[in-house]
């Protein structure tokens, strides 16, 4: 007899039918019912109407019976909730039966019952099951409260299932230690702020002991959890180590690479002059080759790893080159991860071979692939020097193939290849010009023209071939147009007779005839600058160019080892911390690699209390406006060997913006200041932040001045600081502060003429910033400022400009123009001028607000010399938006609980905690957005000692 | 963290059955699934993990079926593939089968208890196993992955071994492997003499074996399942004389034809022979008319796969062995390129190990104290064989 008669009715009628049935008397028919139901509901009809006749079958002690009204209540529980309150009694008898099996799947089922009315109603039961005698009800009882948890957070807690499931810990049976780790683990994940992986030595020795007895997903669950763990020395990091690496043995590659992971992580605290390290290192690789012979969705996981591990350690695997050489029927996946692999590996020794294998592959059919290899061989050229010749001759072979995206990728890192070796394979320059005519992708047709224009010298007929290009100037790309637009003005600067026809031409062409910005203002700057001075202009235009680095594709160090923290999971394969494509983001913590210790202490907390004065904030200024320009003029073909094309835009935009779209108003008629002799382009498009040397003598800490004009309508002003010197701005000497005054932010200046001319046409641009400060009107000097004359001017600041995370947080990029010249400066702002009026939190907000903050997120400061008292504190605080929310006296301590709210939404909760007689207070601060902690920490202090 | 939910779906795309999980992402998330494959499939972009919004999909394909899992959090993906690949294999049979019972009434009846499989530190083997006569049939198995390119130089070269055992054993046994390995050897002071040791690069066991105690001291030490199970795998990447080494010349006239000439050398002991070679050789899918001559064995043309296969039931070991084939091409050339697939050669060499491993020993202990019998086996096969053609 089979089963599949159930999926055949298909009568009308049907529900009434069986509604019948399922309330007949015959336990027979009930069964057979019951059966066409669950039929219906898996092949997608809704069977939803017949919920309280199929709960009413559900009191039975036929097991089978009871798994199906089960498997429906799954399914609808969460369309009938006022129906599913039916069902909790039964629950409530079922797990007291005597048969373990129903006592487990009583509760297994309770906790796929999304139904926020009925879970209080299985807490007592579930209570229960974690302490049942048997360990299968156990297990299934420890999953049961993750899932709970994600139902109703707050519940579990209150319940003390969370205590009881870290008793689980210390369980008997493997099986149960396993799952309950998965459970807690799954909590922590989606609530960090709960202590519940505080691991000590004792749980992980437990864990250790089940990790040699539990099943292969069991280990897996450990050995994530493990990785969690921060071991307190050197030495306890190695005998965990120890008894992780067993695992490497194990079949499941899941378990490996999960041991992978807490060796990787571990390993960062080992001294590399340990024996144990090398031995270790010699460990990893065998097992991370075996993975490449798994499946193929498990080996590219496995790729994607090895992709991390080899940036992280390349010691590991370096002469494993051979087993990522690829065969014929790897999927493309697996191809494109294997290529991308040997050229992390790629050095002297192996470059040979790995030029060979590069060949081949570069002469398959799969375009992409073809592509990836071609590239690949121009990276090898920039990254083995020593390769370099053979590399060309390699890409120069390829052209040959006239395969035409062969040709344009060739193309393309052949123009990496001259700006890591100027000047010394020019002689290829003849066989790529023969190609001109079948470029077509931008990308091509602009390295060409790169190339053209920065050779132009040595082609005879570069007047020609870009003159070719321009016919069709305006259905170029735009970076083909920018391209073409900086080569005309590098030949026209090399060869001034000939070409001032063409270089008029392409000028008028990207001023007069061309909407896109970028392209225009890049006009007006050659356009004027050649008008001007042309021997500046070749100055700027024609400057030797930094080298391109050999690694530009490296993964960020710090998301390096945050990935690395993630090894095996979704993260290690999108290469994207967890916080990029988790939803809610509902404290996602930023996991990071152990600091290196000795066999000490620290390694406790990674954010340590600073002490005494806040580090030095002298504001800094930006000299060589050059590095700006740089920036535009020459580093328009991206960052170099085939980097993404949104990370070029993004960061060229960076760097570009300081100057805002007011480029042309900000362009004097005296040029004078561009293209100083030392002009050199920054090696990345990135605007420095700490550009140049601190100014000395006239500058102290804008925060250690103690002589503050606080006014009471507002909160504290800082008096002003030098931020540019006359010495660094042609005699325009810049002082300022920033203020906060019913709710409107501004920036006090005081500009000085100490020059011997008089000043004109003042404008003032922001580069941005992290809280989008921008000026919310011009900068309006009235009269020309004449010599030693000082003028103040209050520019009201808005929040809604651009936003760029700066580093410090709070520093500010201001260019500031008059008659003479541009002059950029960076200051530091005070972050209480952000603080908004209506900063007070709720008490009850405030509780479950800092409840909900994640404990890594706290940061404990110490405010020395400060001898107020709660009020005086209190009142201070609040002039300037910062708001007692609730005030509290603990053993002679008084308790200050304050929030604020800055200008973006974000929420800071202070614990201030001032001890009579003690001139010192502490203060904590709880976050989401924990690199504001430092910052509130000053304004703090800059407050109450003012 | 693992996969929310698991579905199993047609080749369409709908789902056949499924199993939800965390019930944290919306069952109905997997409409989006085939229509995301496909589009990545026509992008030339697929890959094993694919994302719509918050969905992660994690998939593989098994003959017409797709096995997905769903998450919305950062998984762990090695092991949803492991688990995907385990719902496949469903290697420990015997343990399903105390699940899918032919008579479901039998739990209403009886003092129901629970499998002890699901909690039990031996997992993977029930209680009360009863044999009449307790046998181990122990197949070692070696498979030579090989990887040469157009010049006829090595690439790669290794050898991946497998342990595999067929256990008919009453009781709870408990087994020990003895292997001629290198560094047990050295730790006990056995490789002096003239045994021969092998040096196992990597290996891999099976849950049952006890990881720790191997870490220790080299002991293979286990309680096995009951039936057919691998008990451990192994990887030497040890350069060996390839087997069979083929030469080849492949000559291409435009328009007119193909003349190929396929050169095999059986390059192991006079004493051995490898069974069932089979020697494929990549011919333009716009190929016609073939015509074979071959010194031995026969060739059969397989217009599905463009290749020319040459079969010989048995190859010894120092035979050299030609084939030639001439194939027609039409006159009008098609326009796509073609790629250039390798040379592939599947073959079998029974009693024989490249690497040399032996099983020294396999002692069997139960309580009882029974007598039982071990037999080994071994075989060299052919893994990925590929010689590249120019």
């Amino acid at each position: 007899m089979t089963d599949s008669k159930y999926f055949t009715t298909t009568k009308k009628g049907e529900i009434f039918e069986l509604k019948a049935e399922l309330n007949s008397d015959k336990k027979e028919k009930k069964k057979e019912a019951v059966k066409k139901v669950i039929a219906s509901m898996t092949v997608g009809k809704d069977v939803s109407a017949l919920f309280p006749d199929v709960v009413n079958c559900m009191q039975t002690d036929n097991l089978e019976l009871k798994k199906l009204v089960y498997l429906y209540l799954m399914n609808y529980a969460k369309s009938q909730p006022d129906m599913a309150i039916m069902a909790v009694n039964t629950f409530v008898k079922d797990c007291e039966d005597p048969n373990p099996l129903i006592r487990a799947l009583a509760v297994r089922t309770m906790g796929c019952i999304r139904v926020d009315k009925i879970t209080e109603y299985l807490c007592e039961p579930l209570r229960k099951c974690l302490k049942d005698e048997d360990p299968y009800v156990r297990k299934t009882a420890a999953v049961c409260v993750a899932k709970l948890h994600d139902i109703n957070a707050q519940l579990v807690e209150d319940q003390g299932f969370l205590d009881t499931l870290k008793d689980l810990i210390s369980d008997s049976n493997p099986m149960v230690v396993a799952n309950a780790v998965a459970a807690l683990s799954e909590i922590a994940e989606s609530h960090p702020s709960s202590n519940l992986l505080d691991l000590n030595p004792q749980s992980i020795n437990k864990l250790l002991t089940a990790l040699n007895e539990c099943t292969e997903w069991g280990q897996i669950f450990i050995l994530d959890c493990l990785a969690n763990y921060m071991p307190k020395d050197d030495r306890e990091a190695q005998s965990i180590c120890e008894r992780v690496t067993p695992r490497l043995s194990h079949a499941n590659s899941a378990v490996v690479l999960s041991a992978v992971k807490v060796l990787m992580k571990f390993m960062e605290m080992l001294s590399k002059d340990l024996d144990y390290y090398g031995t270790l290192l010699k460990k990893l690789a065998p097992p991370l080759v075996t993975l490449l012979s798994a499946e193929p969705e498990l080996q590219y996981v496995a790729l994607r790893n090895i992709n991390l591990i080899v940036q992280k350690r390349p010691e590991i695997l370096k002469h494993e080159m051979k087993v990522f050489f690829v065969k014929y029927n790897d999927p493309i996946y697996v191809k494109l991860e294997k290529l991308d692999i040997m050229i992390r590996l790629a050095s002297q020794a192996n470059i040979a071979q790995v030029l060979a294998e590069l060949k081949e592959y570069a002469t398959e059919v799969d375009v992409d692939f073809v592509r990836k290899a071609v590239r690949a061989i121009g990276r090898c050229a920039i990254k083995v020097e020593q390769s370099a010749e053979r590399c060309v001759s390699t890409l120069l072979d390829l052209i040959q193939t006239k395969v035409n995206y062969v040709v344009q990728e060739a193309i393309v890192v052949i123009k990496d290849i001259f700006r890591k070796y100027p000047n010394k394979y020019e002689s290829v320059i003849a066989t790529l010009c023969e190609n001109l005519d079948s470029l077509d992708e931008p990308e091509a047709r602009a390295a060409m023209i790169w190339i053209v224009g920065e050779y132009a010298e040595r082609i005879d007929n570069a007047d020609e071939l870009l003159e070719s290009f321009l016919e069709g100037f305006h259905d170029e790309s735009t970076q083909v147009q920018l391209q073409l637009l900086t080569a005309i003005v590098k030949l026209f600067l090399k060869k001034p007779t000939e070409t001032q026809e063409l270089v008029q031409q392409v000028l008028s062409l990207a001023t007069q005839d061309s909407d896109n910005p970028d392209l225009r203002d890049r006009g007006y700057i050659y356009w004027r600058l050649l008008s001007t001075d042309p021997v500046a202009a070749k100055e700027v235009v024609l400057a030797e160019k930094p080298l391109i680095s050999e690694e530009t594709d490296l993964i960020e160090p710090t998301l390096l080892d945050e990935l690395i923290c993630y090894i095996g999971t979704l993260a290690s394969v999108y290469h994207k911390p967890p916080s990029a494509f988790v939803e809610g983001g509902r404290g996602v913590v930023h996991k990071s690699l152990p600091p290196r210790t000795a066999s000490s202490e620290s390694a406790e907390s990674p954010e340590t209390a600073p002490t005494g004065a806040p580090p030095g904030e002298q504001p800094d200024v930006i000299p060589a406006q050059g590095d700006l320009l740089g920036d535009l003029l020459n580093l328009d073909l991206g960052p170099p060997v085939s980097g993404p094309p949104l990370a070029t835009s993004s960061v060229q935009m960076g760097a570009v913006d300081l100057l805002g779209g007011g480029l042309d108003s900000l362009m004097g008629d005296e040029p004078e200041g561009i293209g100083g002799t030392n002009f050199v382009a920054p090696p990345t498009a990135a605007v420095p932040a700490n550009l140049g040397a601190p100014i000395g003598s006239g500058l102290s800490d804008l925060f250690d001045l103690t002589s503050g004009v606080g006014t009471l309508s507002g909160s504290y002003v800082a008096p002003k600081a030098v931020w540019l010197p006359a010495m660094k701005a042609k005699g325009l000497e810049i002082s300022g502060t920033f203020t906060r005054q019913v709710g409107s932010i501004s920036m006090d200046l005081q500009l000085t003429n100490k020059a011997l001319q008089v000043m004109t046409d003042f404008a003032i641009q922001f580069n941005r910033n992290s809280f989008g400060l921008a000026p919310a009107a011009p900068l309006q000097v009235h009269a020309p400022l004449s010599p030693n004359q000082t003028v103040e001017i209050s520019l009201p600041l808005s929040t809604v400009g651009s936003v760029m995370k700066m580093e410090p947080l709070n520093n500010l990029q201001v260019a500031v123009k008059n008659n003479i010249d541009v002059f950029y400066f960076s200051t530091l702002y005070p972050l209480h001028i952000l603080f908004v009026e209506d900063g007070k939190m709720d008490r009850q907000m405030f509780l479950a607000t800092w409840k909900d903050i994640p404990n890594e997120n706290e940061a404990q400061f110490q405010i020395r010399d400060c001898p107020l008292n709660a009020e005086a504190a209190s009142s201070k605080l609040q002039s300037s938006n910062i708001f007692t929310v609730a005030k509290r006296n603990v053993e002679g301590q008084d308790m200050l609980y304050q929030s604020l709210k800055l200008t973006n939404g974000i929420w800071v909760l202070a614990e201030l905690r001032i001890q009579p007689g003690n001139p010192s207070c502490t203060l904590s601060l709880k976050c989401r957005a924990p690199e504001v902690s430092q910052h509130v920490y000053q304004a703090y202090e800059t407050i109450l000692k003012n | 963290m693992s996969a929310s939910a698991v579905f199993i779906l047609d080749v369409k795309g709908k789902p056949l059955i499924s199993r939800n999980y965390k019930g944290d992402v919306a069952m109905s998330k997997i409409e989006h699934f085939m229509p995301l494959l496909v589009q990545r499939e026509e992008e030339g972009a697929l890959a094993p993990l694919l994302s719509h919004g918050q969905v992660h999909f994690l998939w593989i394909k098994h003959s017409n079926l797709y096995l997905v899992a769903t998450t919305s959090k950062n998984a762990n993906a090695s092991l949803v593939y492991s688990f995907l690949y385990k719902t496949i294999e469903t290697t420990d049979s015997k343990i399903l089968q105390e699940y899918i019972t032919q008579q479901s009434n039998k739990l209403e009846t009886g003092k129901s208890r629970v499998p002890p499989t699901v909690t039990n530190a031996v997992s993977w083997r029930s209680e009360g196993i009863k044999y009449k006569k307790n046998e181990v049939f122990i197949d070692v198995i070696e498979s030579v992955n090989l990887l040469v390119n157009a010049n006829g130089s090595v690439l790669l070269s290794e050898i991946v071994g497998t342990i595999k055992l067929k256990v008919f054993l009453s009781g709870m046994p408990e087994l020990r492997l003895g292997l001629n390995d290198r560094v047990l050897f050295e730790l006990t002071g056995l490789s002096g003499s003239k045994n021969k040791s092998v040096e196992l690069e990597d290996v891999k066991f099976h849950q049952c074996v006890r990881l720790s105690r191997f870490d220790n001291d080299r002991t293979i030490s286990f309680i096995p399942p009951d039936g057919d199970f691998e008990l451990m795998s192994y990887r030497l990447s040890t350069q060996v004389k390839p087997l069979i080494w083929i030469e080849s010349v492949i000559e291409k006239f435009s328009h007119s034809r193909v003349e190929i000439m396929v050169k095999a050398k059986g390059q192991f002991k006079k004493q051995s022979v490898a069974n069932g070679v089979e020697i494929s050789v990549p011919v333009p899918s716009d190929a016609d008319s073939p015509r074979f001559k071959t010194s031995v064995g026969s060739a059969k043309y397989v217009p599905e796969r463009n290749v020319v296969i040459w079969s010989i039931k048995s190859f010894p070991g120092g035979k050299e062995y030609l084939m030639r084939a001439h194939f027609g091409l039409p006159s009008v050339e098609k326009e796509e390129v073609e790629g250039r697939p390798p040379i592939g050669v599947k073959f079998e060499i029974p009693y024989f190990t490249v690497s040399g491993i032996q099983v020294r020993y396999m002692k069997i202990i139960e309580k009882s104290g029974y007598q039982a019998l071990p037999w080994v086996r071994y075989i060299t096969q052919s893994g990925d064989y590929q010689l590249r053609t120019s």
